[in-house]
């Protein structure tokens, strides 16, 4: 699962952990690498240990074991040096009100120790590049979340990072706000060269957005390739049906075995795994009409990365079907 | 100089400290209710206390004539009590809403987020300084040490200030809580009336008031303002003042370091 330790990476991770105090292992030994570059998702849900390991990498949280180096520097013994060369915008966007968003770059550029002469021209830089010119000089008080989460962006590139670390930057974005964060991330690691390691719990943003994708859970990541690996590695397509009547659960299972072992659906509805392949979902729909069983909606799931997910732990992704178009369904016709 | 060297490097002290103070300033000015409370409800305690208490003076030993230049050393130090609450707030905002963390991945240095705090905290301090001394000269109150006296009382209100932002922003790192911080705001304001405020301490005649005046330190500190004002220059108020203050700040700021360091676990 691991690829071999270089220190041509980004970012290395041995055995890192993290225990709090009085409680079980938030991150339990992960190993991970990134290479320049390049954008690594960090999918997991809530509480799975991905804000603990996003604060140990940016040396805001000491390890309890193991070891990580970021942009080659040690994360224990070189903090300084790693908070050189990291941007980081944490899970909330970490902004005052009171302040605009030209302020926050004065102040930033400042402690960043950017040249008097520069600081301006490059505040005012980032605040364009991210949308916020004509907001510039308003308090951020007033900001929709969108805005602040791209101001909170361009805050954390104030000194040309190369390594970026985003802890679930689009939580709580309307799909607009969000779709222009992305851009704005792809365009980072693609123009500029900038390693991303963004963690999240929308599947579709690991999907859309990352390279190589680790799925973390309970403090352990139980799975990590490049989102087309990781969906071959599950291989075949499931389909569900949501019967019309409830009591006819079981028959449309006994139908639905014929092609494939079953596995776990939304409520009230049954999934299988389908052997055959897409292509016999139309045996699937002249079966349970041989039957005279209704069923209400019927789905073809392509492999997703919550199917990943479910095969390595056995449960859902929290939130995932709270996401549009986060599932790469494809409804079908119910039969008549 | 790269950008990584100059972020890795940081910026000089003094330009952090700057930095750090102005956006401190800027912030509790444009928080009306920051600034508001704290510059009025001091000034409205003066003029309750010196209408209702004037009476006092008649009582023998009473040091002068006028209870409203007796009673000016009041809103100096209740302003510094409020600079306790609105200083640790804030900070204690910062750590709530995630700002402290940006902070802290900049190479800013922990002394700079104490000192720009209380650079904020000092500039404030002067503007509610100077509109407590206008007011209360305006209204009749005296200064028995003159214009030298000015610099003086300014400066001694202002360590004041100091003394008690640090136990604010002590608070602050401890707890990073801005409600704890006001939750203490009662807890001071005990000291300020346990103390020589309304009488001078031998004219106390309860002797466990007196008692407790004589041991709360607050009371040195306000025998040490008020004698610019009603006494001219008395070196003994004036030097008990000032060093209860250096104490003050001295064991206030240090807490507040200690506090900061645990907090700021920046490997």
């Amino acid at each position: 699962m691991q690829a071999t330790g270089t220190s041509d990476n980004s970012i290395e991770v041995e055995g890192l952990q993290r225990k709090f105090k009085n409680g079980p292992l938030a991150v339990a030994g992960i190993d991970l690498r990134v290479k320049p570059g390049e954008i690594y998702g960090f999918l997991g849900p809530n509480g799975a240990g991905k804000s603990t390991t996003v604060h140990m990498l940016t040396t805001l949280l000491p390890p309890s074991g193991g070891s990580a180096r970021v942009a080659g520097h040690d994360i224990v013994r070189e903090g300084p040096a790693v908070r050189a060369v990291i941007g980081a915008a944490l899970q909330e966007a970490a902004l005052d009100p009171h302040l605009t968003a030209r302020e926050h770059m004065r102040l930033q550029t400042a402690l960043h120790g950017l040249p008097r002469g520069e600081r301006a021209r490059r505040g005012d830089a980032l605040i364009e590049r991210v949308g916020l010119s004509d907001a510039a000089d308003r308090k951020v008080g007033g900001y929709s979340g969108g805005m602040r989460r791209r101001l909170d962006l361009a805050l954390a590139l104030v000194h040309s990072p190369r390594v970026l670390f985003l802890d679930e930057p689009t939580t709580g974005l309307d799909p607009q706000s969000r779709a222009a964060l992305w851009d704005e991330v792809a365009r980072l690691a693609r123009e500029d060269g900038v390693t991303v390691f963004l963690t999240t719990q929308y599947l579709e943003e690991a999907d859309h957005l990352a390279e190589r994708v680790g799925i973390i859970d309970d403090g352990k990541i139980v799975a990590e390739g490049t989102p087309a690996e990781l969906k071959a590695e599950i291989g075949r397509s499931s389909v569900e049906a949501e019967p019309v009547e409830p009591e006819q659960a079981g028959g449309v299972l006994r139908v639905l075995e014929r092609f494939g072992e079953p596995v776990p659906g939304a409520d009230g509805n049954v999934a299988v795994r389908l052997e055959g392949g897409p292509e016999c979902l139309t045996d699937v729909i002249r079966a349970l009409d041989g039957e005279d069983l209704r069923v209400a909606n019927l789905q073809l799931h392509a492999p997703s990365l919550d199917d990943v997910f479910l095969e390595k732990t056995g449960r859902h992704l929290e939130g995932a079907g709270e996401e549009p178009g986060t599932d790469e369904h494809e409804p079908a016709e119910a039969p008549a | 100089m790269s950008a990584a060297a100059a972020a890795l490097a940081g910026s000089p002290l003094p330009t952090q400290v700057g930095s750090l103070a102005g956006r401190s300033l800027m912030r509790t000015l444009r928080q009306p209710a920051m600034i508001v409370p704290s510059i009025v409800f001091p000034l409205f305690l003066l003029a309750v206390n010196s209408a209702g208490l004037d009476a006092a003076t008649n009582i023998p030993g009473f040091p002068t004539d006028s209870y409203l230049t007796f009673a000016l050393a009041f809103p100096f130090v209740q302003g510094a009590l409020f600079a306790t609450m609105n200083c640790g707030q804030s900070l204690a905002e910062d750590i709530e809403n995630g700002f402290f963390n940006r902070l802290a991945l900049t190479p800013m240095r922990g002394s700079a987020l104490i000192a720009g705090q209380l650079g904020g905290l000092v500039a404030i301090g002067l503007l509610q300084a100077t509109v407590y001394l206008t007011v209360g000269l305006l209204a009749g109150g005296e200064m028995a040490s003159g214009v030298l006296g000015v610099p003086v009382l300014f400066a001694l209100s202002i360590m004041v200030s100091i003394g008690f932002g640090g136990i604010g922003m002590f608070m602050a790192i401890r707890t990073g809580s801005g409600e704890t911080v006001q939750g203490t705001f009662p807890l001071l304001f005990v000291l300020l009336f346990f103390s020589s405020i309304s009488l001078p301490r031998d004219l106390i005649e309860q002797e466990w008031f007196r008692t407790v005046a004589t041991i709360n330190p607050v009371s040195y500190l306000i025998e040490g303002i008020r004698s610019l004002f009603v006494v001219g220059w008395d070196a003994e108020a004036l030097g008990l003042a000032f060093g209860i203050a250096t104490a003050l700040i001295a064991l206030s700021i240090s807490v507040a370091a200690i506090s900061l360091r645990n907090r700021l676990v920046r490997t």
